[in-house]
């Protein structure tokens, strides 16, 4: 069995799940209604997708792993998603920059992995690339909303820069699995630095240099929040094994 | 049997099956059917079961284990107790498969048709001059209130002319 389609796989559920996770924490609590239902609906299309990686990963692993096993009982170290997906959201304005900063990189390697040998993931790619173009359109226009709006909201952005910036490395580096499944990172770093460039011209906001660059995600190394993530997700499967409803 | 027969059969039966299909709705947009959504694929009729083929509208539409659970109630009350409803992914569905049916029944349920997917499916920035039509007095001076409606195939509009805020099913 080939386990680099298995942890890249893995890789990618991971990384829909916890973002999907940490958006939905704002269901209640968005700033108006109609952002609120945004960004839980982008928290829905986010775990569409991470279910989809899931099943996948489970179908190649064929040991009796579902898509909720591997969601609810692995822990931490296993988890292979991105730094940045695991931060915490912070006000309004450092959720909206993760998650642009997330959609445009998205974006680009699901146009990617539309061309990848790997049919299902190609398949799963060529689905989520039309959400996926919802949530940069979105998150790009409040990222020029706000960085271009009153002096509170552009400190706020520079804030949010300062938090999320150094979590933006880790997505071009290539983990082994990434390299061995044909991934060019590369490529998608050049143009993804073309957009977020472009957006922050528009929205006023200076584009940081020679940030030192937070890894590890991938490898299973993560920042302090991941645990306190699942603590919450995967509790009710901890403490009532097997529960069904 | 001879081979002719079974192959009326067989035939007859795929109809039935599309028929009982063409019953069974959306549970969000209650106005549509699978059929007028596009998103049965295929029907397999196989010796001892039969296989229906979909295709989800969105990734996360929580609505889609429901319709499965639907197609499969609809079948058995017809008799047709051993089904398997089978999702793929490709080709992805797109709002172009909505019939034009469904895009009428949509607008006299008060809820705006999706666009032609070429128009506006880009992440262009402030792409949102779409001209959307008012499904109450067809005006298209609308303007868009949010991106994201209460389902996810849906944004949130309202009309300049009429001021009602309406539902865009959005081009996917």
């Amino acid at each position: 069995m080939d386990n680099s389609l298995i942890d890249y796989t893995l890789h990618l559920a991971d990384t829909t799940l916890i973002l999907s996770q940490r958006n939905s924490e704002w269901c209640g609590h968005g700033p108006i209604l109609e952002q609120d239902i945004a960004i839980t609906n982008i928290s829905l299309d986010l775990l569409g997708q991470s279910r989809n990686f899931y099943q996948y990963a489970a179908l190649l692993l064929n040991d009796g792993s579902t898509e909720d096993s591997l969601a609810y009982l692995r822990t931490e170290r296993e988890f292979k998603n991105l730094l940045l997906a695991e931060q915490q959201n912070g006000d309004w304005g450092q959720t909206i920059l993760r998650q642009y900063f997330f959609s445009q990189f998205q974006l680009l390697l699901f146009q990617q992995l539309q061309q990848s040998s790997d049919e299902q993931l190609a398949a799963i790619a060529t689905k989520a690339s039309k959400e996926t173009t919802y949530h940069v359109r979105w998150s790009s226009e409040w990222v020029i909303r706000l960085g271009d709006g009153t002096n509170e909201s552009q400190q706020r952005m520079l804030h949010a820069i300062d938090e999320l910036w150094r979590y933006t490395g880790e997505l071009f580096e290539a983990a082994e699995y990434e390299t061995a499944m044909g991934i060019d990172l590369a490529a998608i770093k050049q143009t993804w630095t073309e957009k977020v460039t472009a957006v922050f011209d528009e929205a006023k906001l200076p584009v940081p240099q020679n940030v030192f660059m937070q890894t590890g995600g991938k490898q299973g190394v993560h920042t302090e929040q991941l645990g306190y993530i699942l603590t919450e997700l995967q509790y009710l499967q901890r403490t009532y094994p097997g529960a069904k409803w | 049997m001879n081979n002719e027969q079974l192959h009326i059969d067989t035939a007859a039966t795929e109809q039935k099956i599309w028929s009982i299909l063409s019953t069974v709705v959306d549970p969000e947009v209650p106005v549509l059917t699978v059929i007028d959504l596009g998103i049965v694929r295929d029907v397999k009729i196989h010796d001892d079961h039969l296989e229906v083929i979909i295709t989800p509208t969105y990734t996360g539409c929580p609505a889609m284990d429901m319709i499965a659970m639907n197609i499969k109630l609809a079948l058995a009350e017809q008799g047709y107790k051993q089904v398997k409803v089978v999702s793929v992914l490709s080709p992805a569905w797109t709002t172009d498969w909505m019939t034009e049916t469904g895009k009428e029944k949509l607008k006299q349920y008060g809820i705006a048709p999706p666009n032609p997917k070429q128009q506006v499916c880009s992440d262009q920035l402030f792409a949102s001059n779409e001209a959307v039509q008012c499904p109450h007095c067809n005006s298209y001076h609308t303007h868009r209130i949010s991106e994201f409606g209460s389902t996810a195939c849906k944004a949130l509009y309202q009309c300049d002319d009429c001021k009602e805020p309406f539902d865009y099913f959005k081009c996917h």
